[in-house]
């Protein structure tokens, strides 16, 4: 058990600081270094821009998705390289929030299902952040049961017609590319009648719209197909079969560990160090204390849980379904968080704006966009069930639509 | 980077499980619980020979010369067998006293008869109810001899020999407390049972009258070394805690999977689900705290009071939710004597308390974040 580098991992973390010294954007450092979750914004620059022109630049010299393949646009680092890169990227790290998506689901399914040539001609430039990919799975009626989608996908000669509205779909509005899990069987049960596509964003027949969020915000959108052509070459894995595709990429989802999720435990003990209540400074009430090591025990726990996992890795173990405690945790955490840091703050922590609230506004933020860190990419409830179902072993939940055709599922509660 | 056990240290668990499950099953722990022991002698006797209770003592002294992480593995054996016997007590504390201020003398004395399973050994720290602290301490030493009263001592009645914490000086600071080294059986010193909500861990009232100590460490030293010692075994009982969380875990599921209502297994309701994927939860948080404490123990790193600290808290806060959620999850049958489920939730309750309550660490985890952050 140590935590120390080895001689190839020290020379690996040289180099890698190095040439982030050289090369990161340094003038969004402090804003970067400031931001959190629910605001990272550059005052007077596109962050789309920015975050493009700094993967490129990584991806030029061979510091974008490190873990894949040289010939996909990666390095073929270890897991522990990838570790040390986030490490050393620190703030800048912030950067790729619009790349997660493709890099860490879209790219892994294109590498195991698409043709060489494909992945040679899409890989790349998904690396290197020129082109944005989204991820087209859930829908008005399949969110958490996203095998009860019902966008259709018709065979028409070589082509398919897709005809139906994803919804949630982050970063659609700035995406070149999507994948796209459709119904193209609805005689089967839900399962069994679902095939993956990638299309182009600009196709005739797709169309985006923003979604505006409860915190104001619009990250997320919804995107309807009308009469969408995609060719058959442009499938991904066989007819029906996509429910197993989309399994690979929710699984390489898991597989993106060591980023390390928001808790905002830094940002709260950073906050009661300065904080001043009437006796004094906060850090020093016995009963903010308290909370604060409530926090501060889970927000370490999480960190080695991650490390464990990353251990893992690095000896060829998959780490498996028990990593989904990081975003359980911190999904609820940071909602805490938020509001025990306004409550410190008392008839004060209303006001909202940057120049009105304390440390600029940045817990009112965070409260506002807490809600929906609970419920994308898997709701709490459904965290829970998997841990239940796949980490301790305990039954599935009875499905009643499980073996009846998906045509025959009842759509309405109460009539 | 390799945040884990090595391949022998897992072994070294698996070896302490396979004994822990033959010589140390619920049917043994009962014989204490009921009363009719104070401790599983055999069990202690067994643990000797296997070289559990030596396995961080130095070859020298008698003991395997392993180390600590070797000592944390058998620890969370320990915690999941709910072991009756006064292993925390002897090893955690009144071994880890001796190791970091025995003189040679001392440490020849009594590390062997510790590995051996001859020597029963503990910590006299408190004098009635709060948390440590320099002040609490009213025991005088003056002579060489010792006068005033402890409680609660853990394994008090059973134990051969205390390090007990006295006061040597009024000036109001850490340096009026020195340790001491007391032969129980040596005469002056009265010890009298306390019933306690966990039988299976013994807990006495020590008397000293005029009884015979030799100091242990510097004088004035005291406070300072009991703090240390404090620390190695919050990371040690944190294992035994994150031992006794996994295995009321696993407990509750089994008989989620057995236990039919309404036509089918009680673990097929989210309900129940979801309070076990939560103990799993806490589970988890608390193992990985207590590898991160394992790995400053081991190395006697920096970061040991920051870490025994978030061991100690996520671990008590592990062990008391999934041992009370435990016997939720078994309805009335988990409220019974006959199930076993109160013993976990006994020791659970009762670790939380014994090292200093969970608001303790939590100020002392603050205080310790602080002060890295002010450095």
């Amino acid at each position: 058990m140590n935590f120390d580098d080895t001689p190839q991992e020290a020379a690996f973390r040289a180099e890698a600081r190095a040439w982030i010294q050289a090369n990161a954007p340094k003038q969004y450092e402090e804003e970067l270094r400031k931001s959190s979750l629910g605001r990272t914004v550059l005052k007077g620059a596109n962050i789309l821009e920015v975050a493009k022109a700094w993967q490129k630049k990584k991806a030029e010299a061979g510091w974008a998705c490190l873990h894949w393949p040289k010939e996909y646009g990666g390095r073929g680092a270890s897991p522990i390289e990838r570790v040390i890169w986030q490490q050393e990227e620190g703030p800048f790290g912030k950067l790729s929030g619009m790349f997660i998506i493709g890099h860490g689901m879209c790219g892994p399914t294109m590498m195991a299902y698409a043709g060489e040539e494909q992945k040679r001609k899409y890989l790349p430039p998904l690396a290197s952040g020129e082109k944005i990919w989204c991820q087209l799975f859930s829908e008005p009626a399949g969110g958490s049961d996203v095998a009860g989608l019902r966008t259709r996908a018709e065979k028409k000669g070589d082509d398919w017609i897709i005809n139906g509205q994803k919804i949630w779909t982050s970063g659609a509005h700035y995406s070149d590319y999507g994948i796209l899990l459709t119904r193209t069987d609805p005689n089967v049960p839900k399962h069994k009648g679902l095939t993956m596509f990638f299309l182009d964003m600009k196709s005739p027949g797709v169309e985006v719209r923003p979604i505006k969020q409860a915190s104001g915000q619009s990250d997320f959108n919804e995107v309807y197909f009308t009469d969408v052509k995609i060719p058959d070459s442009q499938r991904l894995g066989a007819v029906n079969d996509g429910w197993n595709v989309s399994l690979t990429t929710l699984m390489n989802e898991r597989m993106s560990i060591g980023a390390g999720v928001a808790t905002g435990f830094p940002e709260l003990f950073e906050f009661c160090n300065s904080l001043m209540l009437e006796d004094g400074p906060a850090i020093e009430d016995r009963s903010v204390r308290s909370r604060l090591a409530n926090y501060a025990v889970k927000a370490s726990g999480l960190r080695y849980t991650s490390m464990r996992a990353i251990s893992a890795l690095s000896k060829g173990e998959r780490p498996g379904p028990e990593n989904s405690i990081g975003k359980l945790v911190a999904g609820s955490m940071v909602q805490e968080v938020a509001m025990y840091a306004l409550d410190l703050q008392g008839a004060a922590g209303v006001l909202s704006g940057p120049e009105d609230a304390e440390v600029a506004s940045k817990f009112q933020a965070m409260l506002l966009r807490a809600p929906g860190t609970r419920v994308e990419g898997g709701t709490d409830e459904i965290m829970r069930n998997i841990i239940a179902e796949r980490v301790l072993g305990l039954p599935g939940d009875i499905r009643i639509d499980k073996d009846v055709p998906f045509n025959q599922i009842p759509t309405k509660g109460r009539a | 980077m390799n945040f884990d056990f090595s391949d022998e240290q897992k072994q070294m668990r698996d070896a302490a499980r396979k004994f822990l499950a033959e010589k140390c099953p619920p049917k043994a722990v009962r014989e204490v619980l009921d009363g009719k022991a104070p401790y599983d002698k055999e069990l202690w006797k067994g643990l000797a020979e296997m070289g559990f209770l030596g396995v961080a003592i130095p070859e020298e002294f008698g003991g395997a010369g392993a180390g600590h992480l070797e000592l944390c593995v058998i620890a969370e054996e320990m915690g999941r067998a709910n072991a009756p016997v006064p292993f925390s007590s002897t090893v955690y504390l009144a071994a880890e006293a001796l190791l970091l201020a025995g003189s040679d003398a001392q440490k020849q004395k009594w590390l062997p008869k510790i590995a051996s399973g001859e020597a029963i050994g503990t910590l006299a720290l408190f004098e009635g109810k709060g948390n440590p602290s320099p002040k609490a301490i009213k025991l005088q030493a003056s002579g060489g001899t010792l006068n005033g009263v402890k409680r609660p001592v853990p394994d008090g009645a059973i134990a051969d020999f205390a390090v007990v914490a006295a006061r040597t000086g009024s000036t109001g600071r850490d340096s009026d407390i020195s340790l001491f080294l007391v032969d129980l059986k040596a005469g002056g010193v009265e010890a009298k049972p306390l019933t306690n909500i966990d039988p299976t861990r013994g807990q006495a009232e020590l008397t000293f009258t005029k009884a015979k100590a030799e100091p242990l460490g510097a004088a004035g030293d005291g406070w300072s070394i009991l703090t240390q010692v404090l620390d190695r075994a919050a990371v040690l009982l944190a294992f035994e805690q994150v031992g006794g969380s996994d295995r009321a875990l696993e407990m509750g599921r089994d008989y989620a999977l057995d236990r039919i209502a309404f036509g089918r297994p009680i673990g097929s309701f989210q309900a129940v689900k979801h309070m076990l994927a939560d103990m799993y939860v806490s589970a988890t948080l608390a193992r990985s705290n207590c590898y991160y404490g394992a790995w400053a123990l081991s190395t006697n790193a920096a970061e040991l009071p920051e870490a025994a600290a978030a061991a100690r808290i996520s671990a008590t806060q592990a062990f008391q939710h999934c041992s009370k959620n435990n016997i939720q999850v078994h309805g009335g049958m988990g409220f019974t004597w006959e199930f076993d489920c109160h013993m976990y939730y006994r020791r659970a309750n009762a670790s939380a308390l014994t090292l200093g309550s969970l608001s303790y660490w939590e100020d002392q985890l603050i205080d310790r974040m602080r002060k890295k952050n002010a450095a």
